[in-house]
């Protein structure tokens, strides 16, 4: 039996190299094939007028352009509270924290944080932005919402880009005189900070693409006219998709491939950026 | 003259443990002191105690004192970004801040406060020169450092160190991980240097320790062995440990 198998060494390897193969090419393929799907489907409703235009005809015809302008809105939202809040958890948490009972339980909730069920997060928005708070349905709402969600995404990307910083960097620094924040700002972050915008940049996508968050606290069904203040509610692409696939008869279908091509481009243009900023970060690394 | 008194100090890990016991020993000014013996026996702890680099580790003072030109460093007050500038430190392997070499260089002073390009540009070449690297890289200054070599990362290390322009220079195994005409240059520069600063070595073998030391400290476990000049230490030791050390017999 041994003797058999040795003789076979060869083949188990070649076996087990196509398989692998295999497996990778069958993780791949929903992912090319969605794009492709889409791609096919929706390509022929892409035009200027798509694009810049308002719905009319009880959205079955015209433009998305609120709805793109709205995802632009919340994103940025997102970014202006999710961003500096995140940064400066991850810089308490890996420069600054000892062990002990608290930072193990911020810990802890930050990982349970990235467990949480979306819709939790929009049913949590709706009663302490919307109601409490009284921002009522807006895009402040749904920023503030979205970036709680964010946050844990870009609180541990950014912990692990801080950590993977030489610890002989600090020394040396701070044996040339500088304190720990003169250290943190002039070595440390700047060569963590690729790894962060990475974060960030994936974080701001997943946001960018849910509706459950979005829901109940500044996503509106239809509005006549762009959004002017924080405090007004906002049509945006992944809830315009929902919206035009379940609530509106006789929807013309390649609209809403047209929409959804849209939101994908949005979100893998955000991917493709990240992944450029890392590769180019890593062939610039001196360490 | 004694620039240091180290008195009755010491130190342990926060497990309890004990790092040092009941160091005494005073360092003169304008000379190498080296500091040897085999691995663990708390030369580079010491090291780190004179610009209070052990504030950043698990390591406590338990006793003791240690005074600078008469002031006890060790006291909470001491204003250590200060003792950090007066006592710059090399470690064992060079370590280039990823920036340019003129940048390591200046990064110390410009912390400190000094913003003049000319001060600035002098520092770069004063210390490039003191530290036998100035011919080597004086075309390639917007470079990053990391590109030199490892003996050349080394000089650089300690130029970045000299333009601070501090009393006390610190090294700790500077050139353990250096080829022997890398090696030679430092310790050619440091006999250069011992002029005008006190230099306090931990070498990365006895033969460095007897071709460097003007005085030879010689810890074993956590305990100074023997502390004399560096020619009677190495010729003619009095305590049988450190003769045994010195012949290699054990370490």
């Amino acid at each position: 039996m041994m003797k058999l198998f040795a003789r076979n060494r060869h083949s188990v390897q070649r076996i087990g190299y196509s398989l692998i193969t295999l497996m990778a090419v069958v993780t791949v393929l929903p992912i090319v094939g969605t794009v492709i799907f889409i791609l096919f489907k929706g390509g022929s409703a892409i035009s200027w007028e798509f694009l810049s235009g308002f719905p009319h005809d009880g959205m079955r015809a015209g433009g998305i352009l609120p709805a793109i302008i709205g995802t632009l809105y919340l994103t940025i939202g997102t970014a202006v509270f999710s961003v500096p809040l995140g940064i400066a958890a991850a810089i308490y948490l890996a420069e600054y924290a000892k062990d002990s009972a608290l930072t193990r339980l911020i810990r802890l909730a930050i990982i349970n944080l990235a467990g949480i069920p979306s819709v939790v997060y929009g049913l949590f928005g709706l009663g302490l932005f919307v109601l409490f708070l009284q921002f009522g349905t807006s895009i402040l709402a749904a920023s503030l919402t979205l970036s709680i969600m964010t946050l844990p995404v870009i609180i541990s990307t950014a912990e692990e880009a801080l950590r993977s910083v030489p610890q002989s960097f600090r020394t040396v620094s701070i044996s040339l005189g500088a304190t720990r924040w003169q250290t943190i700002r002039k070595i440390v972050l700047k060569e963590a900070l690729p790894g962060i915008l990475t974060g960030i940049i994936l974080g701001l996508e997943r946001a960018a693409g849910e509706t459950a968050p979005i829901l109940f606290t500044g996503a509106a069904f239809f509005l006549p006219r762009l959004p002017q203040t924080p405090f007004d509610a906002t049509m945006a692409l992944p809830y315009h998709l929902f919206v035009i696939s379940t609530q509106v008869p006789e929807m013309p279908i390649q609209i809403q491939y047209g929409t959804a091509l849209v939101l994908l481009v949005f979100v893998l243009t955000m991917n493709v950026i990240a992944t450029v900023i890392r590769s180019r970060a890593r062939s610039r690394r001196q360490w | 003259m004694n620039k240091i008194e180290i008195e009755n100090l010491s130190l342990q890990y926060s497990d309890g443990s004990e790092s040092l016991r009941g160091i005494s020993m005073g360092i003169r000014q304008n000379a190498v002191t080296v500091l040897f013996g085999p691995a663990g026996g708390g030369k580079s702890t010491l090291l780190r105690c004179l610009n209070r680099l052990n504030d950043l580790t698990d390591i406590r003072t338990s006793a003791g004192r240690i005074l600078i030109d008469g002031e006890n460093i060790l006291d909470p007050k001491t204003d250590v970004i200060a003792l950090r500038r007066k006592v710059g430190m090399v470690f064992a392997r060079p370590v280039p801040l990823p920036m340019s070499i003129r940048e390591n260089i200046t990064y110390g002073m410009e912390l400190a406060g000094e913003k003049r390009r000319t001060k600035l540009d002098e520092a770069v070449e004063r210390s490039l020169k003191l530290a036998a690297i100035w011919d080597e890289v004086k075309d390639r200054l917007n470079d990053p450092a990391v590109a030199l070599s490892g003996g050349q990362q080394q000089r650089v290390c300690l130029a970045r160190v000299l333009a601070l322009q501090p009393e006390i220079i610190l090294l700790d195994e500077p050139t353990s991980g250096l080829d022997p005409i890398s090696t030679g240059k430092v310790e050619a520069a440091l006999q250069e240097l011992k002029k005008n600063y006190t230099i306090i070595l931990v070498p990365h073998s006895v033969q460095q320790a007897a071709r460097t030391a003007d005085h030879a400290a010689f810890f074993l476990q956590g305990e100074l062995i023997e502390y004399d000049e560096g020619k009677k230490m190495f010729t003619t030791p009095k305590e049988k440990k450190t003769e045994d050390y010195i012949m290699g017999r054990f370490g």
